[in-house]
């Protein structure tokens, strides 16, 4: 009973979509709604919400009866695609929000870091805004007076300590952003996404951070998209779909259910409605797919064999540069390379619109054994802008089925290293009598011995 | 250097007294308490919050905080000019600029506190919908910031009573008192506005004439002894026509006791702070889906 850190009953949370919430409403609207409806708009006015039926609001429910209970002391991820409801979660976990119905507890001091740098000021300086975000966090000026010096340092800031933040690099900014937030020290961690800003240097801190925060005993709610994080810092997960707890369990059984069962296919995504897809409205990604050299979809790629990583988009806006591009990253978040559109024959081409496919063919015994993320996104050329970036949209295992990999030779055990590649091996010989005077002379000095 | 040096442990220093509490996260329904004691325990956050808005409010001026003093002491002189001289308004026997000023002083707070508590809840939105505190800690804050100005802008006030060789009576002691009165009209109609703001953003364009029309609706530029008894007592429904005659009586020493202005004035300000705290807290809980 007393190692439970937050108990989480039957959680439900409904949006109301539609005039209410697109955009802020007008005296105008309210007056007219009142003409027609007084009580039950003054009724709403009054409770704040939105009561009584009324047509032309659309219910949705971002959260559907989530119970689930996290103990004490662990780090529990919470994954699903986008608007299964995690972040909604974190809301109501947090307080921002509050739930439509049900209950929970949170036993401890908790804090929720929701983005690094909230309430950070560009006109104040460094020094000025780790108190106001401090503060804003839940820290006590204390508390803050305490670790300030170990806040500057980690960030890295000391020279700039004095000046605005708006003077500061983006880098310095995030640094700063992040030591504020690394130094808290809740009984309760609740984090979403954090890692999703800075470089790919930055986010590596982070993720050692949490890791450090994860070991000290601390518990920790993690919302995350990038699945070998969550397999790494997280002993369990929670899969949310359509705002309801699909799942919960070890996380790496969650996440495995959760790339399997999540869409039929892990290896392949698609967007049947375009509307939804990633993009804009130059671009729109259609599909991605993984095949085999047979062409057929795969979730296991024989390690030897050239595959392939298929991307359909659509152009809608005739005359752009584009250029299609893919991540490669391993079951530990390691980035193992990318590969961009080398096809010359759209190269410094302005595209028509249309259905594309762009092919991009992988070489077998290049990578290792295990599970890889793509991820997948365009850009446009001249000047360069993302027009869509989608995180591990696909996602496929390399086997070595029979321990047959080329790049074995001979040994049949354990092989490390984030790729395999298959290189040449040539060994010349000389004959016995290069060798036999310092066989000689071994044998002699043993013999002193 | 090591950026990942791991900080030293903490585990020896004393956790927070927040410690082995229990958070409830329930829908509210009905009536909702103030949880005033939560917003006692967020108070280092409120200091903060209004300390922030104090260094950056006059960021990159020329002049700086000498704005608290220039935009009262131009109103005065204007006043003077136009209803002291030209109008020749009465002004209780008094010199007419410091008869207005010592109205504008505790209307500019006023003033003040509302154009900026209005806009705060909507104005802090990238904090409500990313962290959870008492949400009262804004508007509160904004109201609080100006009490730099008005500190300023009463040493004015000092300086020109000296000027103008009055001496206060002993009335003055009422003058905390008043101030209070002032600080609960304008958190009364800051929590309204706010709250309101959130969900109907018709009240940033309301602001700017409502405060006009407010300033000429409070005797400010003339005195409230222009109007009949029945009247005079009434007047304080607006409750900046006590706050002003009360300033007016503690420190210049006019006449009569505004008594009876200041009881329903004072009335009617706890009317307005308790029915804006209760529609503030009601529709808190949509803050963060809102705004």
């Amino acid at each position: 009973m007393n190692d439970i850190a937050l108990r989480a009953e039957h959680i439900s949370k409904r949006y109301r979509i539609g005039r209410a919430e697109e955009s802020y409403r007008t005296l105008r609207d309210t007056i007219t709604d009142i003409a027609c409806a007084p009580f039950r708009k003054i009724k709403g006015l009054f409770a704040g919400g939105h009561r009584g039926g009324d047509a032309a609001w659309t219910e949705f429910w971002a959260l559907k009866d989530v119970s689930f209970d996290i103990r004490a002391g662990e780090v529990t991820g919470i994954i699903g695609r986008n608007g299964a409801g995690k972040s909604t979660l974190l809301k109501v976990l947090s307080r921002i929000t509050e739930p439509t119905n049900g209950y929970a507890e949170i036993h401890g001091r908790v804090s929720s870091l929701l983005e690094v740098g909230t309430g950070f000021h560009a006109e104040l300086t460094g020094r000025e805004n780790i108190y106001l975000n401090g503060a804003i966090l839940g820290m006590s000026r204390l508390e803050i007076k305490r670790k300030f010096d170990e806040i500057v340092a980690f960030a890295e800031v000391d020279k700039f300590i004095d000046t605005p933040v708006k003077r500061y690099s983006s880098g310095m900014y995030l640094r700063l952003a992040f030591a504020v937030a690394a130094h808290l020290d809740p009984e309760i961690l609740i984090v979403d996404e954090v890692l999703a800003v800075g470089d790919a240097r930055f986010q590596k801190k982070c993720l050692h951070k949490m890791e450090d925060v994860g070991h000290n005993g601390r518990t920790v709610i993690f919302v995350s998209h990038n699945m070998p994080a969550i397999t790494r810092l997280c002993k369990r997960a929670i899969l949310l779909e359509g705002g309801s707890l699909k799942e919960e369990g070890p996380a790496h059984k969650v996440v495995g259910s959760y790339l399997d069962a999540g869409h039929s296919n892990a290896a392949v995504r698609e967007w049947a409605d375009p509307a939804k897809a990633p993009g804009n409205d130059i671009v729109r990604l259609r599909a991605v797919r993984v095949r085999t050299c047979e062409g057929k979809t795969a979730e296991t790629v024989n390690i030897s064999e050239t595959f392939a990583i298929e991307m359909e988009y659509d152009v809608l806006r005739p005359g752009c540069f584009l250029m299609p591009w893919h991540h490669f990253f391993n079951g530990e978040g390691t980035r193992l390379f990318e590969t961009h559109d080398t096809d010359k024959h759209w190269r410094d081409r302005e595209r028509p619109a249309g259905r594309y496919v762009s092919t991009t063919w992988i070489y077998g015994n290049l990578l290792s054994e295990g599970i890889i993320y793509v991820s997948s996104g365009l850009t446009k050329l001249r000047p360069a802008e993302r027009m869509f970036h989608e995180r591990d949209v696909v996602v496929f295992q390399v086997v070595d089925h029979n321990g047959d990999s080329p790049a074995r030779g001979a040994w049949t055990g354990g092989i490390e290293g984030a790729v395999r590649p298959y290189f040449q091996w040539t060994t010349g010989m000389k004959p016995p009598r290069h060798v036999a005077p310092i066989a000689a002379q071994l044998t002699q000095a043993t013999a002193n011995q | 250097m090591s950026f990942f040096k791991k900080p030293p442990e903490n585990k020896t220093e004393p956790k927070a007294q927040l410690n082995n509490r229990i958070v409830r996260i329930r829908p509210s329904r009905g009536l909702v308490s103030l949880k005033l004691d939560e917003l006692w325990e967020h108070r280092e956050l409120l200091y903060f919050l209004t300390w922030r808005d104090i260094k950056v409010r006059y960021k990159q001026t020329l002049l700086g905080a000498g704005w608290a003093i220039i935009q009262p002491f131009f109103t005065m002189v204007v006043f003077s000019l136009f209803f002291g001289k030209l109008a020749k308004m009465p002004s209780d026997n008094i010199p007419y600029p410091i008869f207005s000023f010592a109205a504008l002083v505790p209307w500019t707070f006023f003033s003040n506190g509302l154009n900026q508590a209005s806009n705060s809840l909507v104005g802090s939105a990238n904090l409500i919908t990313k962290v959870y505190f008492p949400r009262l800690a804004i508007p509160l804050a904004s109201v609080l910031v100006g009490a730099v100005d008005f500190t300023l802008s009463f040493m004015v006030l000092i300086v020109m009573m000296f000027y103008f060789g009055l001496t206060p009576t002993v009335n003055i002691l009422w003058l905390p008192l008043l101030l209070v009165l002032v600080v609960v009209i304008s958190l009364g109609v800051a929590l309204w506005l706010s709250a309101l703001n959130v969900k109907f953003r018709d009240v940033r364009y309301v602001i700017p004439f409502l405060t006009q029309v407010w300033l000429f609706a409070t005797p400010i530029a003339y005195p409230s002894s222009l109007l009949k008894q029945p009247w005079k007592t009434i007047y304080g429904i607006n409750p900046m026509a006590g706050v002003v005659e009360g300033f007016r009586w503690a420190l210049l020493g006019t006449k009569t006791a505004p008594g009876p202005i200041i009881i329903v004035s004072a009335v009617m300000s706890m009317l307005v702070l308790v029915t804006g705290a209760i529609y503030f807290r009601s529709t808190e809980k949509t803050f963060a889906d809102l705004v």
